[in-house]
């Protein structure tokens, strides 16, 4: 196997090797206690335990939740919602003003590009109180704030006022990296299809958009992910933990006063993490990418 | 007088543009900007104004959205007058500067520099599970770290660690908060630097690598003199960018502590006093104005980001246009 710098001996990886495992390690723990803890009565630390504190305890009552809890399902449904309709928000919108900043001239659109930057490095979380005041303006719309059938609207304590907000929060990241994956596709084709007498449209939906799937793609994985995860957002917005997602239903069980049974909790924790985990392991390149691609500003 | 008609302009051969002309030509691109556009405008740029219009009202769930008054810059006199705001202040240095400094610099530089200096195949692998608290959901992520302090005998550290030793045993999130606020953001913060670093580290040009080692350079040698210079640009970004935004980041904090045991910093505070507290007296334009304090730091801090990040360079005319 080839050394990044070709001074790989054994022994010359072994240092670096043994430091890296221990300062992974941390990261590690959490997860194995994770496993193991749907899984058994109770955990002293690592070690699964019965009643009686004695190693043993397997169990798989705390996924009971699944089929006594019927809230769960509905949250379930609420955050697919959340983060499918982030994804299509997200990628529908920032690849056409990606296409167009990068392809099209119109008057200001240096200035919409130098906003998007600015917006990039913008920190949102500050607005949150404002949002709240422009949310419950929408929700006096009607129809439109409170009136929708499935997103409830697009208002204050509606799926789809989160979800509306969470696309404009994350729009200054997706419409750079879309720039960026235009800029770099070859505008040959392109033009044929203009002298052709192509409409912009189709060229974007039919011709540009095919090209850029990577691109496409490492978006829509980091929208879904970061609409499953979401919890900021859908506890401001959204008053009641039971009508919301996942995340902040989690929180109430987490941050209850009650002594919490920890076993219980992680099970509702591992139900919201597998789909990311499984998620992660066959899209890490990506995300590496789309971490170093959402910051290309400063290379 | 027709018959004699005036000549021609010859320097207006093409005449300018009217301004329903540019709108027809530009309509598609205007079309396709619309949505983001809009979105844009609804969820930045009016909440600039709705914030910094907001924090000098004494607006709050007490008045209700009728009964307030414009009170001018009173609320940033009893933010600078409030005996909170002092060691909220400290807290929020504090807490920026360990978690950079230890984790989002430290950290990132540590991991990026360990895993290039091991078979490639492996460091990936490293990169990969240091990624892994970025994308776990937050809730989940801190629920793993308030098993990790817990008491005992349930709490990993105390039944792996201090139990075993004879040490005292305790839930440690009280006990130590900080130690826990800057762990739980400092290993989410560290794979961002990590990519960046890795990512300038490897297109180091080997020459440069194989000339320290021909003249026999230590590793450390090689890291202060070949790397470190090298990827100065990537850490000076870095920097600046993560200290925006660890200094308005609350999520975890908030799911950690709530600002319990001497952890409330100040985007936290804001949004404790607006929109989230246990007393239910909403001031929003208190709230409003602790964050205009932030938003006028994140433009202040974002436009210094665009100038010296070379912005120009990013934006090159449509070559489409050029036909």
């Amino acid at each position: 196997m080839e050394d990044t710098f070709g001074v790989g001996s054994r022994s010359r990886t072994f240092l670096p090797l043994t430091l890296l495992s221990l300062l992974t390690l941390p990261i590690l723990v959490g997860y194995v206690w994770i496993v193991i803890s749907t899984f058994s009565t109770r955990t002293y630390g690592l070690m699964p335990v019965d009643a009686n504190g004695n190693f043993g305890g397997w169990t798989l009552s705390n996924w009971a939740f699944l089929w006594e809890d019927p809230i769960i399902w509905r949250l379930t449904a609420n955050t697919l919602l959340l983060a499918t309709g982030l994804t299509i928000g997200v990628v529908l919108v920032s690849s056409m003003a990606g296409y167009a900043l990068s392809r099209i001239n119109f008057p200001g659109r240096k200035s919409f590009l130098a906003t998007t930057l600015i917006l990039h490095a913008f920190p949102s979380v500050t607005l949150l109180i404002a949002i709240y005041f422009v949310l419950r303006w929408i929700g006096g719309i009607p129809v439109l704030g409170r009136g929708l059938p499935i997103i409830g609207g697009f208002g204050y304590n509606t799926l789809g006022g989160v979800i509306l907000v969470s696309v404009a929060l994350e729009l200054p990241l997706g419409i750079w990296l879309m720039k960026g994956f235009f800029d770099q596709v070859s505008w040959d084709m392109e033009r044929a299809a203009l002298i052709d007498g192509c409409s912009r449209w189709r060229v974007w939906w039919q011709i540009v958009m095919p090209m850029i799937r990577p691109g496409v793609a490492a978006l829509a994985i980091f929208s879904f992910i970061s609409g499953w995860n979401a919890f900021l957002i859908p506890y401001t917005f959204m008053a009641s933990q039971d009508q919301s997602t996942i995340a902040p239903y989690l929180r109430g069980l987490v941050g209850a006063t009650v002594p919490i049974n920890y076993s219980e909790v992680a099970a509702v924790g591992m139900f919201q993490l597998i789909p990311i985990l499984i998620f992660f392991i066959f899209t890490q390149q990506y995300l590496l990418s789309i971490f170093g691609g959402g910051a290309k500003g400063g290379q | 007088m027709t018959a004699i008609s005036k000549p021609a302009p010859m320097v207006e051969a093409r005449p300018r543009e009217s301004w329903s002309d540019t709108l027809r030509r530009s309509r598609s691109g205007l079309l396709f900007m619309a949505p983001a556009a809009i979105l844009v405008l609804t969820f930045f740029f009016i909440p600039v104004i709705i914030i910094t219009g907001l924090s000098a009202t004494d607006m709050s769930s007490a008045t209700g959205f009728q009964k307030w008054d414009w009170v001018g810059l009173e609320n940033y006199q009893r933010m600078i007058g409030n005996p909170q705001a002092a060691y909220i202040t400290w807290n929020t240095v504090k807490y920026v500067v360990l978690t950079l400094s230890l984790f989002n610099i430290g950290m990132a530089l540590v991991v990026a520099l360990l895993s290039t200096h091991i078979p490639r195949r492996a460091g990936f692998i490293f990169r990969a599970l240091w990624l892994l608290p970025r994308i776990t959901p937050s809730v989940v992520y801190i629920m793993m770290w308030k098993y990790v302090a817990a008491d005992a005998p349930y709490g990993i550290l105390n039944a792996q660690i201090f139990g075993p030793l004879g040490m005292e045993t305790t839930n440690w999130i009280p006990a130590q908060p900080w130690v826990f606020v800057v762990l739980t953001n400092g290993f989410v913060g560290a794979s961002f630097g990590m990519v960046i670093f890795t990512s300038a580290i490897e297109s180091i040009p080997r020459d440069y690598m194989i000339a320290a080692l021909v003249d026999g350079c230590s590793l450390w040698q090689r890291i202060r003199y070949v790397i470190l210079p090298m990827i100065r640009w990537p850490l000076l970004f870095v920097t600046t960018y993560q200290t925006l935004s660890l200094l308005t980041s609350f999520e975890s904090i908030l799911l950690l502590t709530d600002g319990q045991f001497n952890t409330e910093v100040w985007s936290l505070w804001a949004y404790h006093r607006a929109l989230n507290n246990y007393i239910g007296n909403f001031q929003w334009g208190f709230g409003a104005a602790l964050a205009t304090v932030l938003v006028l730091v994140g433009i202040v801090l974002a436009v210094i980001y665009m100038r010296y990040f070379q912005f120009d360079a990013l934006v090159q005319e449509p070559k489409i246009e050029a036909l």
